[in-house]
């Protein structure tokens, strides 16, 4: 296998394209069938569903044992580091327009609301809002509270993350362990206060445009939380089956890039959404 | 399936490739791959037309016709997203496939797995937004910019089929884009240095981070049109504390940039075609690259252009204004170097080179008639009327579509290993560029006058321009099944074209034969 130290990797001819497509398929259409009480959308969403994690398992599955069989050069190497780079930044824009949207609403819209006298001459610009049309008063989430123990946590979670990664550089394979598990158990903990949180709000997406920013903003950062904590679940496992060492990690880098971008969300998160 | 991963993987050095409809669903190679993008993009591209033909149709005499209004929005909205995301992108990919690793010398795309799941995204996409037009409510007919509070008072599921079909071409696009950025980053043959790449090459180079940084934008807002859509949040809806105009803000941050991605690896093709035929390097590539980059840059900066109507506090209209007017200095010097490449060139008038040269002219118009648009109270006098899909049509057909015509046409040898039937190709060429001027240059006029876009009826003082420009969209549309059938005649045979196929042409896609093997450059050729 000389060309695979020599030559860049080009993998043989695979379904698994072609059965993402498919999956993404079932999980749109039964999406959009049951959003509309087609009677059979929950069906397809949850056979979408289904393909999709099947997908995930065995593509990734494919990756690792090439990884594994040496076929990943060094040029593979930077090939896989610019990606993750490049993704991550459309990471970063996809939160940008939820936080430039919650800027103008903040900064311009309820100005105007309040500005013109025509259709609510009563209503006055303030934060948090559930807008004009709202009938009880809003009862806003705290920064004090579960936010700041979460954001401690969270800014915890990047050390034992961190502390795990030294512990793979030394070849210390218990740091490295110990280091994965405790930042999961952080990320675990933040998830379910996060859905105390949830839980106990009294307000809901519903109640104008601070709940809508709020459940959006702080939801899709839950999802992608809950995503790194699987990816990092994965990661602890590979680490468990003897996976990685101190040359060749880049599974574990990409997933420390991912959740330290997690860590920098949340950040944001607490000072625009929770604080100010 | 990881068996055959190993055992295929043995096989690559005896260039073996997997035949029948296994060759197509599975591929990873990146000349197959680019094939599909290119005629899934031509069909898309005749079903979108053929919307399009209805619109005409329609607008051929005043009064109502044909279809009826809510029909008539269904056309409007189909055609502008469909020939956007569905013929123009995928096409520029289609040539970003086959060309950048010849061009670059590699052997595939950095990831050719996921380049394949690019493409295979593409069809459920499409699935979803042709099948929406048969559910219960009808296609969506808003408009492709999908403004509230219409798309969300709009009950139809087609909506929702569409925001979704959107979604999941975001994903194909970003994917695709890293895929490229990637490629473009770390394969390069060596001695290949950023500055010596071919310009195609970096205007792909710039146009896929414009989709990194943008589609994942449109993704927020149309996730924010959906959940106000089914979920109750208040987005969209001032009685809630949104505003309507927030979607058009978000919607325009993504949708100027996505202007320049579709005119960008034109601008590219453009760069590559004219020196080839004016047997001249193309003059101040630097400047080319710069002037690429800095358009990129600026079209993060100019969004709210789009929505001079909708109401901003004066010194936003004046910062867009400006912002926008700058665009066309690098524009300029893109324009300015292609002329310059031409003068003293030897020039022979090939088709892709006709077709060059038309663009160059006509996009011009067209961005001249931008420049007029970037006018604030111009732009409150021309806003929706005709006049702007004059000037869009301009860009986008004579400089888009038209570029990918002509591109076609100089690397069909390569592709195909014939010389294409020249003369038909130059009959193609002058029904396109004479029906297409046909169609759309009156749109000036009844745009300046006063016609209102997307409404299926119009005064009668409009009546003769209408009907020219409906004569000249139907012959426009019958004269692309003259190139369908001048690509088809190339496969089946023809001339045999030789490895550098055009006598001025550079590059390192002319060293191998023609028609390209399936595997090119295992081993990375040495740039000097």
């Amino acid at each position: 296998m000389s060309q695979n130290t020599n030559n860049y990797y080009l993998p043989a001819p695979s379904l698994w394209p072609l059965i993402a497509s498919i999956a993404l398929f079932l999980m749109a259409g039964g999406f959009a069938m049951q959003m509309n009480d087609v009677a059979s959308g929950s069906y397809v969403l949850i056979a979408g569903v289904l393909v999709f994690i099947y997908l995930l398992y065995g593509w990734f599955r494919d990756v690792i044992k090439e990884s594994l069989a040496g076929f990943y050069n060094k040029q593979v190497d930077v090939s896989f580091r610019w990606s993750m780079g490049w993704f991550i930044f459309s990471e970063v824009m996809f939160f940008a327009g939820f936080f430039g949207a919650l800027f103008y609403i903040r900064t311009f819209a309820l100005d105007w609301i309040s500005g013109s006298k025509l259709v609510w001459p009563n209503f006055v610009a303030t934060w948090p809002t559930s807008g004009p049309a709202a009938t009880e008063a809003l009862e806003a989430m705290g920064p004090w509270g579960l936010p700041a123990i979460n954001t401690l946590i969270l800014l915890i979670s990047g050390a034992t993350l961190t502390y795990a990664h030294w512990g793979l550089m030394k070849n210390n394979r218990k740091q490295l362990t110990i280091g994965l598990i405790l930042t999961i158990a952080l990320g675990a903990i933040f998830l379910y206060l996060q859905a105390h949180e949830y839980a106990e709000a009294a307000f809901t997406m519903d109640s104008g445009i601070y709940g809508s920013t709020f459940y959006m903003l702080t939801g899709f950062h839950g999802m992608h939380v809950t995503m790194g904590t699987i990816m990092l679940l994965i990661i602890l496992f590979r680490v468990m089956k003897g996976h990685f060492n101190t040359d060749n990690h880049f599974g574990f880098e990409a997933v420390a890039w991912y959740w330290h971008f997690v860590d920098v969300v949340w950040l944001f998160l607490f000072v625009f959404v929770y604080w100010l | 399936m990881s068996t055959t991963t190993a055992t295929h993987h043995d096989d690559h050095a005896d260039h073996g490739h997997p035949t029948g409809i296994m060759r197509w669903v599975a591929s990873t190679n990146h000349k197959d791959i680019g094939t599909l993008y290119l005629w899934f993009s031509f069909f898309m591209f005749l079903f979108a037309g053929a919307l399009a033909l209805g619109i005409r149709a329609e607008l051929f005499q005043p009064g109502l016709q044909f279809v009826e209004p809510e029909n008539f929005n269904r056309l409007t909205t189909l055609h502008g997203l469909i020939m956007i995301f569905g013929a123009i992108m995928p096409a520029f990919v289609g040539f970003a496939n086959w060309m950048i690793p010849l061009m670059i010398g590699t052997s595939d795309l950095a990831f050719p797995r996921l380049n394949n799941m690019s493409f295979w995204l593409m069809v459920p996409a499409a699935i979803l937004l042709i099948t929406s037009i048969f559910v219960p409510g009808g296609a969506i007919a808003g408009g492709w910019t999908m403004y509230p509070p219409l798309s969300v008072q709009n009950q139809s599921m087609s909506v929702d089929m569409s925001i979704l079909a959107l979604h999941i071409l975001g994903v194909s696009s970003i994917v695709g884009s890293i895929n490229i950025i990637t490629t473009i980053l770390n394969m390069r043959a060596p001695g290949m240095t950023l500055m010596k790449m071919p310009l195609f090459v970096w205007t792909w180079l710039i146009t896929a981070f414009l989709l990194i940084a943008s589609m994942p934008v449109l993704a927020g807002a149309l996730t924010m049109l959906l959940t106000d859509r089914h979920f109750g949040t208040s987005f969209f809806d001032a009685a809630g504390g949104g505003d309507p105009v927030l979607w058009q803000h978000v919607f325009w941050f993504f949708g100027h940039p996505e202007v320049y991605i579709m005119i960008l690896p034109a601008f590219g093709l453009i760069s590559t075609i004219i020196p080839t035929f004016a047997r001249k390097p193309l003059f101040g590539y630097a400047s080319m690259v710069y002037a690429t980059a800095a358009i990129a840059l600026l079209s993060f900066v100019v969004w709210a252009h789009h929505m001079f109507t909708t109401g901003m506090p004066v010194a936003g209209q004046l910062f867009f204004m400006y912002s926008t007017m700058l665009i066309s200095i690098p524009t300029g010097v893109k324009v300015f170097n292609w002329v310059a490449t031409m003068w003293r060139g030897s020039m022979t008038f090939e088709t892709p080179m006709l077709f060059s040269i038309a663009v160059v002219f006509l996009f011009t118009i067209g961005g001249f008639s931008g420049l007029v648009c970037s006018i604030l109270p111009v732009d409150i006098q021309v806003q929706d009327t005709y006049y702007v899909v004059a000037h869009f049509h301009y860009v986008l057909f004579s400089g888009a579509a038209m570029s990918i015509m002509g591109a076609v046409y100089y690397w069909l040898p390569k592709w195909t290993g014939h010389m294409y039937d020249e003369t038909l190709g130059k009959w193609h060429f002058w029904l396109t560029t004479i029906a297409f001027n046909v169609t759309f240059f009156p749109m000036h006029f009844t745009g300046l006058a006063g016609m209102p876009r997307r409404i299926p009826d119009y005064a009668l003082q409009f009546a003769e321009f209408n009907m020219i420009s409906s004569i000249g969209a139907f012959a426009l549309g019958i004269s692309q099944l003259l190139f369908l059938y001048v690509v088809i005649k190339c496969i089946k045979g023809g001339a045999k074209a030789e490895a550098k196929s055009w006598e001025g042409a550079e590059g390192l896609e002319w060293t191998v034969p023609s028609p390209a093997p399936f595997h090119t450059f295992e081993t990375p050729p040495t740039v000097k």
